[in-house]
């Protein structure tokens, strides 16, 4: 180690910190980038992959029984359901499993916590790297189901945007159940218990509509299912004003559950 | 021992702390502690393990929050404006948390900006706290591949990367080589010689020793005496000691007129040491005198051994 003189003069000395500052969302985002560059083919082949499989085994299963569920032809409701699984797990697992293996594991968000970054910013910016992903990754159940035939829309470019929104939430929803978990096996219980439920009863593969009276209205509480309406009413060019109430509950899901993920993680990270 | 009237009106302190109070349940890790670390200097904190120095750190940057007083850092009220007063510090904890997955050149880019180092200096930050820690050619290592030594190194070139005008070190040395220990010494020395504050905590006397201008020995979570080193072995151990050799019915009689006497002493080792010898008088047991020093006053503080 040299003993080089170091100026007594600070870099930042004048500069007044604010809050949520860009800066700070750009530092931590910029750690998820490094890390993105390394993984990115695993994350692009299993989300390609997924889908595919999911359109093979539904679309060659279904698709020879039915030409059509709920008035959408069949490659049309699975490509569209399958969006919104894709958006799910990218968003829900990464904000569980990263959040905590980087809190309690690897440390990292004690580092950063003691530079000049607070909880609100460091979770901020952790769950707006995972949507974002998660938004554009949204799109490659599309771009399948587009080789198998389905009909492209400009619609579609929504997309990545209701990806994004759907996936701000369930990310901040994970890390409040990385917050609230007090070991990594107790993730199982969540999978099993709310994002298997969750997935299946959303309209994703087949329709609310033949769900007994009591699941049908756990189903439209499900955000899950707002993100499929809207993706499907996007991509096949039947946007209307019931979307403008999708759009609202994926909103306020999102905001909801950021503040709380920041209220329940700040308080475990700061002692 | 009164650095601070040394001090008074030249500068307001580096770190402040007054009445601090902080526990986890029913242990009370930090127990009113008063602190005062005036700008420019090296200031030592001294403990066994357990006595809060950690915690203290952690309170330093708002990653603990007091139960009662009032902290100040470069004049920063903390909690309230402590993002303010880490822009112009830097951490080295005592456990690592580096980033496992990345190089070394990457953590250190991701810190800069943590530190809102501007993008055209980046780079040369980077490069400087690579040299600094004497890592620039393992600069794309990753950092499960490094050893220990040089995981502390980084962890030291991270906390610098912002050229901070304060610096916290928790236990900086541990695990290091001595030679490694020795550059690292020359380094803290060179931060303070620009006039950077450091803040270090150590379980080393000779650290606290060769480094620190001021020293403060902790004790269940609180500051239970502070001075310069010499000052500190004159006040807690004397001039000299007394060093009492022989076999266990020899020590034990020597214990006993030590007792009846009412003088201070400890086992050090296999010998008994006698605290200010230079006013023993005729019934001192024979021994070696020898001058008391800064492990001497520890023990006597706080009752307890060092490694
Ligand atoms: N997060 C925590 N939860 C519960 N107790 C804690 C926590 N952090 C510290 N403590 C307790 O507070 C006390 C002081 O710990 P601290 O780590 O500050 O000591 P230290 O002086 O740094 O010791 P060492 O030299 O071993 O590093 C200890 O009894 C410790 O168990
Ligand atoms: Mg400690």
């Amino acid at each position: 180690m040299s003993a080089h003189a170091q100026a007594p003069e600070t870099v930042g000395g004048a500069r007044r910190v604010g809050r949520l500052e860009p800066a700070a969302l750009a530092g931590v985002m910029s750690r998820d980038v490094v890390i993105f560059k390394r993984y990115w083919k695993a994350t692009t082949f299993s989300s390609v992959v997924q889908p595919t499989i999911y359109l093979l085994a539904f679309g060659l299963g279904f698709g020879t029984l039915l030409k059509q569920i709920d008035h959408v032809k069949t490659i049309e409701y699975i490509a569209t359901g399958t969006v919104a699984t894709a958006v799910l797990f990218s968003s829900a697992f990464p904000g569980m499993f990263n959040t905590f293996i980087r809190w309690q594991f690897q440390r990292t968000y004690d580092a950063m916590l003691a530079a000049p970054v607070d909880v609100e910013e460091l979770i901020t910016a952790e769950v707006l790297w995972i949507s974002l992903r998660a938004g554009v990754y949204g799109l490659a159940p599309l771009l399948v189901g587009i080789a198998f035939g389905l009909e492209p829309d400009p619609g579609m470019l929504l997309v990545p945007f209701i990806g994004f929104l759907t996936g701000f939430g369930f990310a901040a929803f994970g890390v409040v159940i990385a917050a609230v978990a007090k070991t990594i096996d107790n993730f199982n219980y969540v999978t099993s218990a709310v994002l298997t439920p969750m997935f299946l009863v959303a309209g994703t593969f087949f329709p609310i509509s033949t769900l007994p009276a009591g699941l049908r209205t756990i189903a439209q509480i499900n955000p899950l299912y707002h993100c499929v309406q809207l993706v499907r009413d996007a991509s096949l060019g039947a946007l209307g004003t019931a979307d403008l109430g999708h759009a609202a509950v994926l909103l306020g899901f999102a905001v909801v559950m950021w503040r709380i993920a920041i209220w329940q993680l700040g308080k475990r990270l700061i002692d | 021992m009164d650095w601070k009237t040394d001090a008074a009106g030249t500068a307001t302190a580096a770190i402040s702390l007054r009445g601090v109070v902080k526990r986890y349940g029913p242990i009370v890790a930090v127990n009113g502690l008063d602190l005062e670390v005036p700008p420019g200097i090296c200031f030592g904190l001294l403990g066994p393990n357990g006595a809060g120095k950690s915690t203290t750190m952690r309170m330093l940057t708002a990653q603990a929050l007091a139960d009662e007083g009032t902290i100040r850092v470069l004049g920063y009220e903390l909690p309230r404006e402590s993002k303010q007063s880490r822009l112009e510090m830097g951490v080295v904890p005592q456990l690592d948390n580096l980033d496992v997955e990345l190089t070394c050149r990457q953590i250190l880019t991701v810190f800069a900006r943590l530190y809102r180092v501007p993008r055209a200096e980046r780079t040369l930050a980077v490069e400087r706290a690579l040299q600094l820690a004497n890592l620039l050619p393992r600069a794309d290592t990753i950092v499960r591949e490094l050893s220990g030594g040089m995981r502390r190194r980084l962890l030291v070139g991270r906390g610098l990367i912002h050229k901070p005008r304060l610096v916290l070190l928790d236990e900086p040395t541990v695990g290091l080589d001595p030679q490694v220990r020795q550059e690292l010494w020359s380094l803290i020395d060179g931060l303070r010689a620009s006039g950077v504050t450091v803040l270090m905590s150590t379980h080393y006397i000779e650290e606290a020793e060769r480094l620190a201008d001021v020293v403060a020995v902790m004790s269940q979570g609180k500051i239970v005496a502070q001075g310069t080193p010499p000052e500190l072995v004159l006040a807690h151990a004397g001039e000299q000691v007394l060093e009492v050799y022989g076999p266990p019915a020899q020590l034990a009689e020597a214990s006993e007129i030590v007792a009846r006497n009412g003088w201070q002493s400890r086992r050090s080792g296999p010998a008994l040491a006698i605290m200010r010898a230079e006013t023993l008088d005729g019934e001192a047991p024979q021994g070696v005198r020898r001058p008391a020093n800064l492990e001497d006053a520890f023990v006597a503080l706080t009752g307890e051994e060092i490694e």
